[in-house]
């Protein structure tokens, strides 16, 4: 014999059930009551991606690569995002403005390659607090699924938001909520001259 | 037999040390080390008769010497001073030296562009470690920073003229290490600038070392120009025979491309003394060795573990022994995807290290 632990142990009961017990009518009754309540009750999903829940204002999601307000790019591959990231999921490559491409990037130096392993990434938001540029934040957009990995890395035409001037309610769309919060600030760039 | 040689007692922020008649205050701190010893920004030991010009290592005398124990008046630049017996030496105890020192740093900003993220320097900056330690969060200058003509110097070194601190060293190294000196500094004051006259590119042998020796990003090396930054590539120490330079460096390494190579820096960031002489480099080995195989490694360099170089580098590293394969039955575990097929930076068909400048657009798109 083990010994008792508690007081809650119930002997199981092994007579043989009565006529209407073994129809199960009541059980079934009291069964379908349960189901029948749980259709007049509030929904607790919604219907995504129609319809979307509000997250709150630090809520951090998909990243974007800032442009200025002419529609240059503000990243200059400086590598503190990459530096900073606790997954080391950024990685990049730099490369020198050429004459001709002023209107492409703000300063003489620019990512040429930018990229992001979403499937490294924890969204901690230490990148956006590292950029020194206020050039790449995490927006208000959840990052979508894809069926192959080879989807998850980001590349920066992935990443870049909108062109300002070219494409004004696509980048209107793409500062979302947090428009507010990252309104291009007109910093004066470097000089020229060297 | 000549008379042992009577050694000073010198008191520098009260550690007390012996040191040679002749010797600075620098260098006496330096013997003692540690937070003990002032900041330099031009003085550089190897160099004759640098240093008196940037007033970072200002230090407070409290008492001159034994003999005259009276303070001096006014902060000394202690790389300049040299010691006396008995003297006493305040440099981090003295609130007087921190608020002086504040002040250089806020005047050594001034006009500094402030293009860290841009900069190449970043990350084994001299600048930079004194802002982070003495700099104010903020600038109260208010006017246009000085900015000058572009001006290019070489097909080898970038020259930067906002960033430059007039630390006079490189001028040094071309009046004491090249043949003959082409750069120097023209104009006065405020519009003082290093430079050369345009036609004669420096192509010195020896030129490369003013890049090790400028404590700011004004002088940098063009082969490595935005290659990477410095805290990504892993330094190793390697040599090779060279018959014009010791040829003892340190290789700045992405995977087995060698993007930089400079000479090696002791702690005080110089470059390290072999046989009793700095271990200056020439420009064969500095820039056009940049392949692995032109090189003995060494093994990894020794970096501070405070520096920012130190991050994803673990020296005396072991790596686990890969068990998949063996409980498999020497079957490979099938890899669901390699980042290389998916990646487009550290592309094998682009060779960063073999591009002559700094990348443009034009190498990414030729693939």
């Amino acid at each position: 014999m083990s010994v008792q632990l508690t007081n809650r142990a119930k002997q199981v009961d092994r007579k043989p059930m009565t006529f209407l017990e073994s129809i199960y009518l009541w059980n079934i009754m009291k069964g379908m009551a349960i189901t029948i309540s749980h259709l007049f009750r509030k929904k607790a999903t919604i219907n995504y991606p129609e319809q979307t829940r509000s997250v709150s204002k630090v809520w951090r999601g998909l990243h974007v690569l800032n442009r200025d307000a002419e529609g240059r790019e503000n990243c200059t591959a400086c590598g503190l995002c990459a530096v900073a990231c606790p997954a080391e999921a950024i990685t990049m490559e730099a490369a020198e403005r050429l004459p001709g491409e002023e209107h492409l990037y703000r300063e003489e130096k620019y990512a040429a390659k930018y990229e992001i392993n979403m499937l490294r990434c924890i969204f901690c938001g230490l990148c956006e607090e590292a950029c020194p540029k206020d050039a790449i934040y995490l927006s208000q957009t959840i990052a979508p699924s894809n069926y192959a990995r080879k989807g998850f890395i980001y590349k920066k035409g992935d990443l870049l938001i909108p062109h300002p001037v070219n494409e004004p309610e696509a980048y209107q769309k793409a500062l979302g909520e947090k428009a507010d919060n990252n309104k291009i600030k007109k910093e004066p760039t470097i000089p020229e001259t060297a | 037999m000549s008379e042992e040689k009577k050694l000073f007692k010198v008191t520098i922020d009260n550690i007390t040390i012996d040191v040679e008649p002749g010797t600075t205050v620098l260098n006496a701190a330096r013997q003692i080390g540690g937070d003990v010893t002032p900041p330099a920004m031009c003085y550089y030991s190897k160099l004759q008769g640098s240093g008196g010009k940037c007033r970072t290592c200002l230090v407070e005398v409290a008492a001159g010497s034994t003999a005259d124990p009276r303070p001096m008046p006014k902060l000394v630049a202690s790389c300049r001073t040299n010691v006396m017996d008995g003297m006493i030496v305040k440099n981090i105890t003295s609130e007087k030296v921190i608020d002086a020192r504040n002040g250089v740093v806020e005047f050594l900003l001034i006009n500094h562009p402030l293009d860290c993220p841009i900069c190449d320097q970043a990350g084994e900056c001299d600048l930079q470690d004194l802002g982070y330690s003495h700099g104010k969060e903020g600038t109260r200058y208010e006017f246009k920073r000085r900015t000058f003509e572009r001006e290019d110097i070489g097909p080898y070194i970038q020259l930067h003229m906002t960033r430059c601190i007039l630390c006079y060293r490189c001028t040094y190294v071309a009046d004491q290490i090249t043949n003959t000196r082409v750069h120097g500094i023209l104009d006065r004051g405020d519009h003082a600038e290093i430079s050369t006259y345009i036609s004669k590119a420096i192509d010195n042998d020896f030129s490369g070392n003013m890049i090790d020796v400028c404590p700011v990003g004004a002088l940098t090396d063009k082969t490595f120009r935005f290659k990477n930054r410095v805290w990504f590539t892993k330094p190793v120490d390697a040599h090779r025979d060279c018959s014009t330079c010791c040829g003892k460096v340190t290789l700045w390494q992405r995977g087995d491309e060698v993007l930089r190579v400079t000479a090696r820096k002791d702690q005080w960031n110089e470059v390290q003394n072999y046989d009793g002489k700095p271990g200056w480099i020439c420009n064969t080995c500095r820039f056009d060795k940049k392949k692995t195989s032109d090189w003995v490694i060494d093994g990894l360099t020794n970096i501070s573990r405070h520096s920012v170089i130190s991050q994803g580098k673990y020296p005396g590293l072991v790596r686990p022994h890969e068990m998949l394969a063996d409980v498999m039955g020497g079957r490979e575990p099938k890899l669901l995807m390699d980042i290389h097929d998916v990646s487009e930076v550290n592309d094998p068909s682009v060779d960063l290290s073999l591009i002559e400048g700094p990348a443009t657009s034009k190498d990414f798109e030729k693939k």
